[in-house]
């Protein structure tokens, strides 16, 4: 019988790679900050202090070498877990990622395995601006091989991230700062939940149903489920009862879970941090619409997500870009007041 | 060229106005941010208080600052980095918009929208970044358009020490060299990359050393001291001016505070600030300039309040501005056709 405690998202990350490091010896971690300080966000907390430096390596500002080193050493037979301290940095590294990481293995005809974890920290919400705020899992979602795991919350985390290493492919691992439960940023609660001391694991491509419904169906992932929740808590005082689907992984996406949901509800908002344009919202509206032959909505579908502008540093800007509770809220209810055109469902 | 009186007055008066500024700013930063004002739990609310996010603070690397803009011209350009302020006070960015943008205010430099590490003023040709080693190529953009327009500008790019492992380092120093243009490159080497010293960051004692590569002199300035960041540049600068290229300066300064306000510092020995603090470059420029007979305590006490003045009508004026409309975040994405 399995132990649970209630975890930070940060402690059930670090206590995986813990985990994972101590049954396989070929697993170690490369990174800015991640040793004396355990991670910018709390990701390798406590790592140095049980595998030492060789295991845990604070690398130089030099993104470029060290996430394409990780390339190398996973060709080499090793399973890197390298962070990117911010997703925004990517820009100083974008061709190791994509053009190497994410392709090498296609190129060599599947003959090369790139285990690599590339771990890092997304979202705002804290006023950081531009340059440190933004989520981006669907610029890694948009470009072929890659997988990209973004979790909700600690239990999720752990069973992914277990899961992420021991996948022979390159796993991009996107935590939101605001559900790491650090004791400096405000963070949802519901993020920190009781997770098994066990290893075990999640696997990819397999969406949650965080909570049913039968009104709207809410797809959303990250941080955002957190606030889905919330807002389908005052929904529900009103009388209307959303079902959330927190999608866990981009890449594998559980179309399915979608489907399943829309069928049920007929109608779909999808809340994102991401930019709205060319990203997850307008994936997930395609599938629906791909659908349409078997799929009846109820009403058109309904999209959240940050508007194309890059992330502004003043609170009320920020708070007016970012989707909040709510601005959940009302859509979903403005979604209960429109119907499709007459004669679209006939 | 030794420094004139007029100009060590200079870079006295900007250093106390820095310091003064940096330490203004850590006690307003907190404002919000403690218990009991925050969800019960933390300790430290990073998003809440009237100056939100990320804040980096420069105490300490003021001689950096005042020794390289004391020979600038304001058609010339510096290029700061996520730890900006002691750059932009010494380059002339008036500190009512620089600090109205830091509260988020409609009034700042960005009009609330770029925040601290994000400064731009055009007027008296100031930028910055928050990405670590963004600050080179720009630097060789300005100082590569000042050749084409056939003026004597130069271009300074200020970075820190964690920065030089970056490849925008090796990449600018290459082409700034080859191109043979109008750049300054000054390292601040402050001992840390956030946590990781340099020690086990960097494979070379002094970045400078580095020069010699890219075939550009390299500058060592071992102490943080005004005078001696002055006196190292002013040939740099004049080399560029005279169209002979870049140059290489690496300074040994001190970080006071953390890498970030709440920054735990867990990495750093407990004694190491206090030390530093031991050999502040404030006073013993102040004492310099007392024992050459430049300075009495009576004009000492006019600069320091002036300087006081300055910053704090500058907070003031931050507070008092408004903030921006919501819906004016959906604006500035691109200027107007």
């Amino acid at each position: 019988m399995s132990t649970t405690r209630k975890l930070t998202m940060a402690q059930a990350i670090s206590e995986a790679v813990a985990q994972e490091m101590t049954r396989d010896p070929s697993v170690f971690v490369m990174g800015e900050d991640i040793g004396a300080y355990g991670g910018i966000f709390g990701a390798t907390g406590g790592l140095l202090e049980k595998f030492g430096r060789d295991r845990i390596m604070d690398t130089p500002i030099s993104e470029t070498a060290f996430i394409g080193a990780a390339t190398g050493a996973a060709a080499s037979g090793l399973r890197p877990i390298v962070e990117l301290m911010f997703v925004d940095f990517f820009g100083v590294c974008m061709d190791q990622i994509y053009n190497h990481l994410a392709k090498n293995t296609y190129m060599a005809g599947g003959n090369i395995k790139l285990p690599v974890v590339l771990t890092t920290a997304i979202g705002g919400g804290y006023n950081d601006a531009a340059q440190h705020s933004q989520c981006l899992y669907a610029t890694f979602a948009h470009m072929p091989g890659l997988k990209v795991v973004v979790p909700s919350n600690a239990y999720d985390a752990k069973g992914l991230m277990i899961q992420a290493i021991r996948d022979d492919n390159p796993v991009m691992f996107m935590y939101h700062k605001g559900i790491m439960g650090l004791p400096w940023m405000a963070y949802f609660e519901g993020s920190s939940n009781e997770v098994p001391e066990t290893t075990y694991t999640i696997p990819f491509g397999q969406a949650k149903v965080v909570r049913e419904g039968k009104d709207v169906t809410i797809v959303t992932i990250s941080q955002m489920v957190q606030k889905a929740l919330v807002a389908a808590d005052e929904l529900a005082k009103q009388g209307l009862n959303a079902e959330v689907i927190d999608l866990r992984t981009l890449v594998p996406l559980d179309r399915a879970a979608v489907l399943k949901s829309v069928a049920k509800t007929g109608r779909l908002l999808i809340a994102d941090e991401d930019y709205l344009g060319f990203g997850l919202t307008g994936e997930i509206s395609a599938i629906v619409a791909e659908n349409l032959d078997t799929l009846v909505l109820k009403a058109p579908v309904r999209r959240l997500a940050v508007p194309n502008v890059p992330i502004p540093y003043s609170r009320p800007l920020e708070q007016f870009v970012i989707p909040q509770v709510g601005s959940i809220v009302a859509a979903a209810q403005t979604l209960m007041k429109t119907r499709v055109a007459e004669g679209a469902a006939a | 060229m030794p420094a004139s009186k007029q100009t060590l007055l200079w870079m006295y008066e900007k250093m106390v106005e820095i310091r003064h500024y940096e330490e203004t700013m850590a006690n307003v930063y907190l404002e919000g941010k403690l218990p009991p004002q925050i969800q019960k739990g933390l300790a430290f609310d990073i998003g809440s208080g009237p100056v939100p996010g990320e804040m980096h603070l420069a105490a300490g690397q003021e001689p950096v600052a005042v020794g390289v803009c004391a020979h600038l011209k304001k058609e010339d350009t510096v290029v700061g980095t996520h730890r900006p302020h002691h750059f932009a006070i010494a380059k002339g960015v008036p500190l009512n918009p620089m600090t109205a943008e830091m509260f988020g205010k409609v009034t700042g430099l960005g009009k609330g929208k770029g925040g601290h590490m994000h400064l731009f003023d055009p007027e008296h040709k100031f930028s910055c970044s928050g990405i670590i080693g963004a600050s080179l190529p720009p630097a060789c953009g300005a100082g590569l358009a000042a050749k084409k327009l056939g003026k004597d500008w130069v271009a300074v790019a200020f970075f820190g020490e964690g920065a030089a492992n970056q490849g925008s380092f090796h990449e600018s120093l290459n082409l700034a060299a080859l191109w043979s243009l109008p750049v300054i490159f000054v390292c601040e080497d402050n001992k840390w990359a956030i946590s990781v010293p340099k020690s086990q960051a960097t494979s070379i004692d002094w970045v400078a050393d580095r020069a010699s590569a890219y075939g550009m002199p390299g500058i060592h300035v071992e102490n943080n001291d005004a005078v001696d960041v002055f006196e190292a540049t002013g040939p740099a600068i004049e080399r560029a001016r005279r169209g002979e290229g870049p140059s290489l300066i690496e300074v040994r300064t001190d970080r006071y505070l953390g890498h970030f306000q709440g920054d735990p510092e867990v990495y750093r020995p407990k004694d190491e600030v206090s030390n530093l603090r031991k050999n502040d470059p404030i006073p013993k420029l102040a004492s310099l300039l007392k024992r050459q007979s430049m300075l009495t305590d009576v004009e000492e006490g006019a600069i320091v309040a002036r300087a006081r003045q300055r910053v704090a009508d500058a907070f003031d004026f931050a507070r008092k501005s408004a903030y921006p409309a919501a819906q004016d975040a959906l604006n500035d994405v691109f200027v107007a056709a």
